[in-house]
């Protein structure tokens, strides 16, 4: 009985008491510099450096910005990158310059490794997620999805906003029987020669596919969430070179060319010239077929131990112009109502990044009630997602690769 | 005293220090400290070599020089000599009722639709012409060679670089010819044609060693612009050319653009290198060619009447029109794409089609073009005017910019945009010019204005010196003498050069969009983006538009010449 009676001690009491009313008052402050942020930022026009190549993401980021004006009076001006890497040059031209307030760039889609190198040279704003009102509805626990990109640490600088997992695509009514792993992607190719390829090395998207290969081969894939040093890479990658040696003669035009992009890739899977394309979007190809881009049998797949997947994030510069609009803009694109827009297949079809169990039953209604497509894999069907290896096994994976093949 | 008697040309030298020549120099300036370890941005504050020793170790460097100088000799050189011909044939006075004469009104006309057209544009064209999947395959399939899918062969990309060096001659030809037909004008070529005729030479051998060898001095910058775009050139190599490894300039460019900013450091040191090559080219084929017009003088000398041409003459009048055929077939098809929904192999024509991506443009392109139209004739405005205050000057004060200045008034052209806009870009910042119409519209003038002074130079230079001394002698002053006889004698190639000054203009994507901080969007920066998507429906539309503004002012280019001389005449 002792210990409870301790807790009506007046002394105590009181601690309580302004604990409660500190928790009370720190949540009212919260909200008192949310309307800040809002006061702020109305009137404002945000400027959103984004990747362009996607008519349907132009069309979503174009959306944002209509609801933002209605809701807010922020404005969203998409600046369309053919790379990324032209804000990041951009924020470094500026900090040079010794411009470190009002600068072009509100916010950056961005992940993995333009979001490392803008992090190691301070180019980020931030920590400000947490400040968001929308982030209750994130699963921001230390080794969530959320809160690491490509194993660094998002450390509050940037916000999630789409899902992105590597898949698969091919017509099927060519390819009945699409290879299940890695391995089986080598028998595929000898019995299929030339109508199998991957993009590029230096592009994104061609080493994802070495990525999603080293982690089915490799003896042991925890070594990969470290640091790449030249005796584990050595190891980790042996069976990697033994699979890609067995398999390029077999590729199209015998691995000595590839396509410069996944756009490119899908493109040459729609006429016909190889059988199997890829994406880091699990409605790819419901979207390919809904813009005509991809035959109307076009289906996605992904190997059945699971495949890559990553967050799509967006991330402020320090010397942002309108840092509180675009935060306001941040916050916009993690509301429930927004995420299960995007998630809409005839919109963007790309899968949320809440935390179901944090969002109302009202909310997951809405998300319930999305209409499907057969070309829109489920997220059972998606299977387990594979961690993204630390980024260093990039760099020496591309590295390895030139030395290899690029004559 | 000097000084001030000569103050005209001291001011023009001023305005082109400060208009070009800083600009250039901050800009090369930052990728040249860069090179050597020196980027503060990134903390980098130390001179060191290791740039240099990591771009030696790169896999395939030496395969990707050989791909830039293959690509870049052999289209230079193909395309001069199939203009060069289609000069001989233009002015040809067979009127025998072949085909190909009847041809020769609608040549000149034809060439223009090529050259306004993006580079980028023409490559997706002919890349799906080409293609195993492409137009041409789809046209004989699967009747007469029984593919039911595309086969596996690589008629585009290939490693030689074959299929890039057939997209730069599609493309150069047309400049060339144009800027060679420009200037015969001031070649009585009729008139000399028939004495050597009646000395006993051939046709062919009169143009060989008549025509040509007063021809060449004055189209000699032209081609060096040529030769150096088909070195420098990332829009065509990236969708014609092999890419594991690609050629030095592609290669240079995903250095920039990889996501690893220390990549910065040994991508500089690619970009100088890119410079400096382009530089040992331009030279090698200057030796190259006084040697052949040495050659050439000799034979001359030696006086032979033979016809040893006829080969090739042969061989080249089956080259010229099917390389414009091609030309033409892949705008055509660009066209086609432009309103097509799907488009399955073997399919000849598009499965179905639509015009949704016309109609969504309709309500975005007005602000974009506008943009694209003001920039290009401000900055292709400033760098007419530029040019000829400055050859005004000099035929007036006397005294050439030395060598060097020409050099650096030309290096825009010899780095990699990108390597050269970062430094521009921290210089303008330091300034205080950002994101607005003003910066973006000073750094196309810089790429606008070598183009339209290399275009124009040769011809001003050549201009017949008697009628300037015949209207002085008859009491015009300088200044009459300047538009009544200068300007209108010299009006067909000032427009041309204006004209070539608006296409490239039109063409920039990344001085927009870095200047312009991303906040002054121009159909090209537009295009450029949605081009890295694939969509050749999208590629179809905006290529055609972007051709719009430089086929108007080509257009007008060769048309306002002659409907002037017209009006004259009444």
């Amino acid at each position: 009985m002792a210990p409870i009676l301790n807790y009506l001690q007046p002394k105590k009491l009181t601690a309580i008491l302004s604990v409660l009313s500190l928790g009370l008052f720190s949540q009212l402050s919260h909200a008192d510099e949310w309307q800040k942020t809002l006061d702020q930022a109305a009137g404002d026009t945000v400027y959103w450096h984004a990747w362009g190549g996607d008519v349907r993401t132009n069309d979503f980021i174009s959306w944002v910005g209509d609801q933002t004006q209605a809701l807010y009076d922020v404005k969203v001006k998409q600046v369309k990158l053919s790379s990324t890497s032209e804000a990041v040059t951009q924020v470094l031209a500026e900090k040079a310059a010794g411009q470190n307030t009002e600068g072009a760039v509100d916010m950056i889609w961005i992940n993995g490794p333009n979001f490392l190198a803008m992090k190691q040279q301070g180019l980020l704003h931030g920590p400000f997620v947490d400040q968001l009102p929308n982030a209750k509805y994130l699963d921001l626990s230390p080794n969530s999805a959320a809160a690491v990109d490509f194993t660094e640490a998002v450390d509050g600088l940037e916000v999630p906003w789409r899902l992105a997992r590597f898949v698969f695509i091919v017509d099927s009514d060519r390819v009945k029987n699409p290879p299940s792993s890695m391995a089986q992607m080598l028998t595929f190719a000898q019995q299929n020669p030339g109508r199998l390829t991957h993009p590029v090395i230096s592009n994104f998207m061609g080493t994802t596919f070495l990525k999603q290969a080293l982690i089915e081969l490799t003896p042991d894939p925890s070594v990969l969430q470290q640091s790449a040093t030249q005796e584990n890479f050595a190891t980790a990658s042996a069976p990697l070179w033994q699979w890609y040696d067995a398999i390029r003669p077999y590729l199209w035009r015998q691995g000595t060319s590839f396509p410069e992009n996944e756009a490119i890739q899908q493109q040459m899977l729609s006429d016909g010239a190889i059988d199997i394309a890829m994406a880091f979007d699990p409605a790819a190809a419901a979207a390919g077929i809904a813009s005509g881009l991809l035959p109307p049998s076009a289906r996605v797949f992904v190997p059945n131990q699971g495949s890559l997947g990553n967050i799509s994030f967006v991330a402020i510069p320090y010397n942002a112009s309108h840092i509180a609009a675009a935060e306001v803009v941040a916050n916009f694109l993690i509301q429930p109502e927004t995420q299960a827009h995007m998630q809409n297949i005839d919109v963007l079809g790309s899968f949320s990044v809440l935390d179901t169990t944090k969002i109302t039953h009202q909310h997951s209604m809405a998300f319930a009630a999305l209409p499907t497509s057969k070309a829109l894999p489920t997220l059972v069907e998606l299977g387990p997602t594979l961690l993204e290896p630390h980024a260093s096994w990039t760099t020496q994976l591309k590295e390895e690769w030139s030395k290899r093949y690029s004559q | 005293m000097m000084f001030f008697r000569n103050w005209p040309k001291w001011a023009m030298l001023a305005i082109l220090v400060m208009s070009i020549l800083i600009p250039v120099v901050a800009g090369l300036g930052e990728t040249t400290w860069a090179a050597f370890g020196i980027l503060p941005a990134l903390g980098k504050h130390s001179f060191s070599l290791e740039a240099w020793q990591q771009l030696f170790e790169l896999p395939g460097l030496a395969t990707s020089v050989r791909l830039s100088l293959v690509s870049g000799f052999l289209s230079t050189s193909v395309a001069l000599i199939l203009a060069l011909f289609g000069c001989a044939w233009v002015h040809s006075s067979s009127h025998r009722p072949s085909l190909l004469n009847k041809l020769k009104p609608f040549a000149t006309p034809l060439l223009v639709p090529i050259l306004a057209a993006p580079h980028a544009a023409v490559a997706i064209g002919l890349a799906f012409l080409l293609a195993p999947s492409g137009w041409l395959a789809r046209l004989f399939s699967p009747w007469l060679t029984t593919w039911q899918l595309p086969p596996d062969l690589a008629t585009v990309q290939d490693l030689w670089g074959l299929s890039l060096v057939l997209g730069l001659v599609i493309k150069e030809l047309p400049f060339l010819w144009l800027i060679s037909l420009v200037a015969l004008k001031q070649i009585e070529v009729s008139k000399q044609l028939s004495i050597s005729h009646s000395l006993g030479y051939s046709t062919a051998n009169a143009w060989y060693k008549v025509i040509i060898p007063q021809l060449y001095p004055l189209i000699r910058l032209p081609v060096l612009v040529v030769l150096v775009y088909a070195l420098s050139t990332v829009d065509m190599a990236v969708i014609l050319g092999p890419n594991s490894p690609p050629t030095l300039a592609l290669a240079t460019m995903r250095w920039y653009n990889d996501a690893n900013v220390a990549l910065l450091l040994p991508a500089s040191a690619a970009a100088l290198s890119l410079g400096l090559l382009m530089i040992a080219s331009v030279l090698f084929w200057e030796i190259t060619i006084k040697v052949i017009m040495a050659m050439t003088k000799m034979m001359t000398r030696i006086g032979g009447r033979g016809h040893p041409w006829k080969f090739a003459s042969g061989a080249l009048a089956t080259t010229l029109p099917s390389i414009l055929i091609l030309g033409l077939l892949s705008l055509v098809v660009l066209a086609i794409w432009s309103v097509t929904w799907r488009w399955s192999f073997p399919d000849a024509l598009p499965t179905s089609y639509s015009y949704a991506y016309w109609l969504k443009l309709i309500s975005k392109w007005p602000l974009a073009l506008q943009h694209s139209i003001t920039l290009a004739l401000g900055s292709s405005a400033i760098a007419v005017v530029l040019s000829v205050a400055w050859l005004e000057v000099q035929d007036r004060y006397g005294g050439h910019l030395s060598r060097l200045t020409l050099w650096l008034i030309y290096l825009p052209l010899l780095v990699p945009q990108i390597a050269f806009l970062y430094g521009l870009k921290v210089g303008f910042l330091r300034i205080g010019l950002n994101g607005g119409m003003g910066a973006v519209i000073w750094a196309h003038l810089l790429f606008v204005f070598p183009y339209v002074m290399l275009s124009l130079v040769d011809s001003w230079r050549a201009l017949d010196q008697r009628y300037l001394q015949v209207a002085a002698s008859l009491g015009t002053s300088s200044w009459g003498c300047f538009w009544r006889i200068k300007l209108s004698l010299l009006l067909q190639p000032l427009l041309l050069a204006w004209a070539i000054g608006m296409a490239v203009s039109i063409g920039q994507y990344l001085p927009t969009l870095m200047m312009g901080a991303g906040k002054i969007e121009s159909l090209t920066t537009e295009a450029v983006s949605l081009a890295s998507g694939a969509d050749r429906r999208l590629v179809g539309v905006y290529g055609l538009l972007q051709a719009a503004v430089p086929l108007l002012a080509y257009g007008m280019a060769l048309l306002l010449p002659k409907l002037i001389r017209l009006n004259r005449l009444k």
